[in-house]
């Protein structure tokens, strides 16, 4: 089996060097991981490779892509995308984006969905259903470190990470993901005010699956995001935080083959 | 060298030590008393008055949110203080401009305050401690760009007086900026800014003239600011004047063991807790030092120095006290050990420090210290003399 690494290459687009991952042989899935980018390494993904060939592109900032200081958020990276998607032509693609990049493939759509066949959303930010009041999206920067685990995992334990005995690499890369989530997503507060609004411009089928126990983006955000895009139907899954894909990954899968089917 | 005195306004009259969570950002306002606040507030401004009448400058600076410094607008005080006091230059270290988010209000506030007070206000303008960035919800990856790009525009707003001029910057777009008044000072007052061992940003500062000033930080670290900071004016060939500044808590007394329990009253400052969430807010610091934090290195390190007690933070020069020769003493020490500074800034009063005892250490040091010190060479001006 070939090592994370050797699978990925830096692509240029946009005027920038957007790292991008290929994965097996099929017909095209572009792949949109969230803000953790711990997932790669997950069987999930290998598991899809056996079916398709899978598309990860790092967002700007994220992996070992190139942020040029223009770029101010998920909005700005939709466009980029829609560059890397013309450059590799993809057609007829799924595309299964997850908590930020559920956020980034809705914002996609809402721009050109003519390249998706499917569209997939997990435990995705991006909206505000709420009104000023309202803390709609967990606000994980202003909470102890020991909250957000257990809102985001099911069981707290699976999310324990054990930092000190990473590869330096691969610190860098995690301090740095951290960092522009921050840059992207600090104000608004992980949402674009404007997507709500763009949400009806999505024709292509959308299933969002959703953690039952996600305590950052509950299911009852995961409903409203539905109810705002024509047909969508919302898919919980039971035993689960933020991350189903990790947290229950047969389910998880399940789900997704059947909807990809 | 130049004495000022400071406090930071505290409002100690809540639970102590572990029974409270956090000291700033979440603490509950119901906490507060304002009949215990206004006494306070008038309080702290009695004691810069006092400063005043003792031959010291005055220094202010605020915080949000927070239980350990009531001025939340340091502007408001120094405007009162600019009428109540006759000779002593007043410093608001600073305004923290990426919070703040408004470089002209702050151009405007400062040239009325530079003009009631007849040119007696230095203007520090910061980017803001950590924690800060939660109160203002400023975007933590940005604060010193939003310093800078600020920095600039208040300058150029002080110095242009022909009527309106144009800017569309990254953080602030104003298409007829033209501030009324004129400060008094001209071209402009001083500016100061501080920092820590960000050593990129402290050279940006002496390239432009500006006072250097960081807080209670070791002699060893310090020396090596300060070193980057007389390098870079030197290269740049300026003539000085600007200079320098260190904060450490000071407390002068008769007798050793009363400046002790001062000093050790003043060190309620450094016990103040806040969560780590609010601690290194992302993107505040850069990634080499976020990877650090990730392998481990800080953890505990606040605990650390804690626990080494009075003497360790004597050693390092964070915390003088004594008799006034052993603090004029210690500050010479210091002096030398950083290769000399221009402005020594005493947080004479924190916690419970009470108001006679305040007044004791600061009128002691006022008579007694400052004499022995005040003509410590200021060492910009030295350097460029030696080099003309």
């Amino acid at each position: 089996m070939l090592t994370t690494d050797q699978r990925k290459t830096l692509i240029h687009v946009s005027g920038m060097d957007i790292e991008l991952e290929r994965r097996g042989r099929g017909q095209p899935l572009l792949l949109l991981y969230g803000e953790e980018g711990l997932e790669p390494e997950a069987p999930f993904i290998d598991e899809l490779a056996k079916h398709f060939e899978v598309f990860i592109p790092s967002p700007p900032g994220f992996g070992s892509s190139e942020r040029p200081d223009w770029i101010s958020n998920i909005d700005d990276i939709s466009y980029i995308y829609l560059d890397l998607v013309e450059k590799l032509a993809l057609k007829n693609a799924p595309v299964v984006g997850f908590s930020l990049g559920g956020w980034l493939a809705a914002e996609i759509a809402t721009k050109d969905d003519s390249f998706i066949s499917r569209l997939v959303l997990v435990d995705a930010y991006g909206v505000k259903p709420g009104g000023p009041y309202d803390r709609d999206i967990a606000d994980f920067w202003c909470l102890h470190p020991s909250e957000v685990l257990k809102l985001k995992w099911h069981d707290p334990e699976k999310g324990k990470r054990d930092f000190p005995s990473m590869p330096e690499e691969k610190l860098t890369i995690i301090a740095r993901n951290v960092e522009s989530l921050a840059r992207f997503c600090w104000e608004p507060f992980m949402h674009n005010p404007k997507l709500k609004r763009r949400l009806h411009r999505i024709k292509v089928p959308t299933r969002l699956i959703w953690g039952e126990h996600d305590g950052i983006v509950t299911p009852a955000y995961g409903k409203a995001y539905a109810d705002a895009i024509p047909g969508a139907i919302l898919q919980v899954i039971p035993g689960a935080g933020h991350f189903p894909q990790l947290e229950q990954p047969e389910t998880f899968m399940a789900a997704l083959r059947e909807f990809l089917r | 060298m130049q004495a000022w005195h400071f406090t930071e306004m505290p409002y100690p009259h809540v639970p102590q030590g572990d029974a409270l969570p956090s000291m700033r950002v979440t603490i509950p306002s119901k906490l507060y008393d304002p009949k215990i606040g206004s006494d306070l507030y008038n309080r702290y401004l009695d004691e810069h008055v006092i400063a005043d009448e003792l031959g010291l400058n005055i220094m202010l600076n605020e915080h949000h949110q927070t239980a350990t410094c009531l001025d939340a607008a340091a502007p408001l005080m120094a405007a009162i203080l600019a009428r109540q006091t006759k000779k002593a230059r007043i410093c608001i270290l600073g305004n923290p401009i990426a919070n703040r988010g408004d470089p002209i209000r702050i151009a405007e506030e400062m040239a009325i305050v530079d003009n009631i007070s007849r040119g007696r206000l230095d203007v520090g303008i910061v980017r803001g401690v950590p924690y800060e960035v939660f109160a203002a919800n400023t975007n933590p990856t940005q604060t010193l760009e939003r310093l800078w790009e600020g920095v600039d525009l208040i300058v150029k707003a002080w110095t242009s007086h022909d009527g309106p001029f144009n800017f569309e910057g990254r953080f602030t777009h104003r298409r007829v900026v033209n501030v009324w008044p004129r400060p008094y000072q001209q071209p402009h007052p001083m500016i100061w800014i501080t920092g820590s061992s960000d050593y990129d940003n402290i050279k940006k500062v002496a390239s432009r003239g500006y006072v250097f000033a960081t807080f209670l930080q070791p002699h060893d670290k310090v020396k090596l600011m300060f070193d980057a900071y007389r390098s870079t004016m030197a290269d740049h060939g300026l003539p000085g004047g600007a200079g320098m500044a260190f904060m450490p808590l000071v407390y002068t007394a008769d007798t050793e063991e009363e400046a002790e329990k001062g000093a050790k009253e003043l060190t309620w400052y450094m016990q103040t807790k806040t969560p780590p969430q609010f601690r290194n807010p992302p993107g505040y610091v850069g990634v080499e030092t976020n990877v650090k934090a990730l392998q481990g290195a800080y953890t505990g390190r606040t605990d650390a120095v804690r626990a080494k007690g009075m003497d360790y933070l004597r050693e390092q020069g964070v915390l003088m006290y004594g008799t006034p020769d052993s603090v004029a003493k210690q500050v010479k020490r210091y002096y030398d050990l950083v290769g000399g500074f221009d402005h020594l800034l005493m947080m004479q009063q924190a916690g419970f420090l009470d108001h006679k005892r305040t007044v004791s250490s600061m009128t002691l040091f006022a008579k007694e210290v400052y004499p022995q010190i005040k003509d410590l060479p200021r060492t910009v001006m030295q350097k460029a003399k030696a080099m003309a």
